[in-house]
């Protein structure tokens, strides 16, 4: 089968490119915001409540907020950069060019992927600099970022699709991405809710990729990190396919 | 004998209720100039973009010297260069960025890509605005950088869909040399325009289309002299009184307008001068001098589309 991998590198290279070149917007301001979250919840909850066995809050609050970063910026960088082109129409010069869905799908959610991990290495920095935050085993924290920045990325891929305007994506991103971020665990452990919303939890996706993110730092999790791992993965597969699916059939973008 | 440049198979659009495309089907040679004519609606842009890939047909085929757009995509657009007739933009990059971005595209990355980059900004005057952003350039700027895009790949078929729609007379006149010179190299070209003269002067075959279906399909030079009608303008002596309801009935059927000083009619090229002249002595009209010509595209046209 014919591949075009320098014009998947080449796409993948521009959408780098587009997000640094609005930099400011797009990497400085969501990690400065993540710093709020943290020096507000930090300094207000921090001395009251222990949640995982010899943490301070704070300490147990900054993986999630680094995910919460990551999952934020990688579906961002997709979902508005395909509304752009769309308003803009230069969606049409990829359009017209010989790169394959495949190829499309992997340039997008790769570039997501790094918007996903420099704004959370931003907000891990400061993280480990100011607060003193172990990191048990770096390779679970790098593949479950990775992985769920794919994700996002992925979800961010699908929004962008079907949205016709910013409107729609303004409502995808604030009656579910948000609500599911919130309600992850990012700000506590799932063991601290009633009964109903912890199992309510386990049927949000969001909750595995923070929770085995953060197993990576503590080697503490609320669910096995397996578990994490295997609903992570899989999401990720059916997120694929989605966009792989839509991609092919050319829904909305090609019609 | 080599593949048709572009083929048109029984390509049918569906767009809900409406049928956009009602099974069309032709060939463009390889190496002609050719145009797509229709009034606005017939579905031209639809067809081009069924082309592109920017649209999928709901049946049909298409092939791009002999390469199936949509299963051998790759290849056929390789062939394509498109301009579409929206506009497009892009608020990230400059102009010369966007162009190495889309040689990266089709996997062109070598020191000849960047100077046929050069060479294309260079031709298409755009040499000073090679570091400006897209978006802020105007309308008719951003027309040659659609152009430039499109010819980025060095492409066999180059596609224009209204080019020189809402253009000015300068850019319309460097657009059709540019085209013209594209054509003697080689390429085969396909306009689709709203100017007929347009497609007079540079169109070899053109095909009209209206309401989704082929018209007309011809040598431009054909269609005009099978044509069956040529125009004759009579100048007469004096206007004053003139009123058409005191035309014989056989002038009064192919009485067209009435300008300042003449009368236009239209009549079918087998009725001899001389019967003329004698219906016009008859309506009692002094003949001071008559021109006659053939008729334009646009008299074809709007016969063939009846949008008279
Ligand atoms: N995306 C679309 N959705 C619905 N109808 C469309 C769409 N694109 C074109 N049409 C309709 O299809 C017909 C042909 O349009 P088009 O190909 O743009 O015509 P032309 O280019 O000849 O002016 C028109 O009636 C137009 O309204
Ligand atoms: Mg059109």
């Amino acid at each position: 089968m014919e591949t075009n991998w320098i014009g998947c590198w080449a796409l993948f290279v521009k959408e780098v490119r587009r997000f640094y070149s609005v930099a400011v917007q797009t990497v400085f301001a969501p990690v400065v915001s993540s710093l709020l979250y943290l020096l507000i919840f930090g300094q207000v909850i921090d001395t009251k409540i222990e949640v995982f066995s010899g943490l301070s809050y704070s300490q147990f609050l900054i993986p999630g907020l680094v995910m919460m970063t990551i999952l934020q910026n990688a579906f961002s960088n997709t979902s508005s950069s395909l509304i752009q082109s769309k308003m803009h129409g230069n969606l049409t010069f990829v359009m017209l060019s010989p790169i394959s869905p495949l190829e499309f799908y992997l340039a997008f959610v790769g570039a997501s992927i790094i918007r996903g991990l420099a704004v959370g290495l931003g907000v891990l920095v400061v993280g480990i600099v100011g607060f003193d935050i172990a990191w048990e085993s770096p390779l679970w924290i790098l593949l479950f970022a990775v992985l769920s920045a794919a994700i996002m990325g992925g979800v961010g891929m699908t929004a962008g699709i079907l949205s016709d305007k910013y409107d729609h994506l303004a409502a995808f991103q604030n009656f579910i991405i948000i609500p599911l971020t919130f309600l992850s665990g990012v700000f506590y452990s799932i063991h601290a809710l009633p009964a109903f919303w912890q199992v309510f939890s386990h049927f949000n996706p969001f909750f595995y990729m923070v929770d085995g993110f953060r197993y990576g730092f503590f080697a503490q999790s609320d669910v096995s990190i397996y578990l994490s791992l295997g609903v992570t993965t899989l999401f990720f597969l059916g997120i694929t396919a989605i966009n792989l699916i839509l991609l092919y059939k050319g829904v909305k973008i090609r019609n | 004998m080599s593949a048709p440049a572009v083929s048109f198979q029984a390509v049918k659009k569906q767009y809900g209720s409406l049928e956009a495309l009602k099974g069309v089907s032709f060939d463009v040679r390889p190496g002609s100039f050719f145009g797509l004519l229709g009034p606005n609606g017939a579905g031209k842009s639809t067809l081009i973009n069924s082309m592109a890939g920017l649209v999928k047909p709901t049946s049909g085929k298409i092939l791009v010297n002999g390469h199936d757009v949509n299963t051998d995509y790759r290849q056929a657009r390789r062939y394509l260069g498109v301009v579409p007739q929206e506009l497009i933009s892009d608020p990230f990059f400059t102009l010369r960025e966007l162009l190495d971005i889309q040689s990266g595209y089709f996997g062109l990355r070598s020191r000849e890509q960047r100077m046929w980059i050069s060479e294309l900004l260079e031709r298409l005057a755009l040499t000073d605005k090679a570091n400006a952003v897209t978006n802020e350039l105007s309308g008719g700027m951003k027309r040659r950088v659609l152009i430039a895009m499109a010819l980025v790949h060095r492409p066999q078929v180059l596609v224009l869909d209204e080019p020189t729609a809402g253009v000015d007379v300068d850019l319309r006149r460097t657009l059709w040399e540019f085209t013209k010179e594209l054509h003697k190299k080689g390429h085969t070209i396909i306009l689709t325009t709203h100017y007929l003269e347009e497609a007079e002067a540079l169109c070899e075959e053109v095909a009209i289309v209206k309401g989704g279906e082929l018209k007309a399909l011809e040598a431009t030079s054909d269609l005009l002299s099978r044509h069956n009608y040529r125009y004759l303008r009579v100048v007469l002596e004096s206007l004053a009184g003139f009123e058409k309801e005191k035309l014989s009935p056989e002038l009064k059927e192919r009485f067209i307008e009435q300008d300042a000083n003449g009368l236009m009619f239209k009549l079918e090229k087998n009725v001899p001068l001389n019967q003329m002249l004698s219906w016009l002595s008859q309506s009692h009209l002094s003949v001071k001098d008559l021109t006659s010509r053939d008729a334009t595209l646009e008299e074809v046209f709007l016969d063939l589309t009846g949008e008279a």
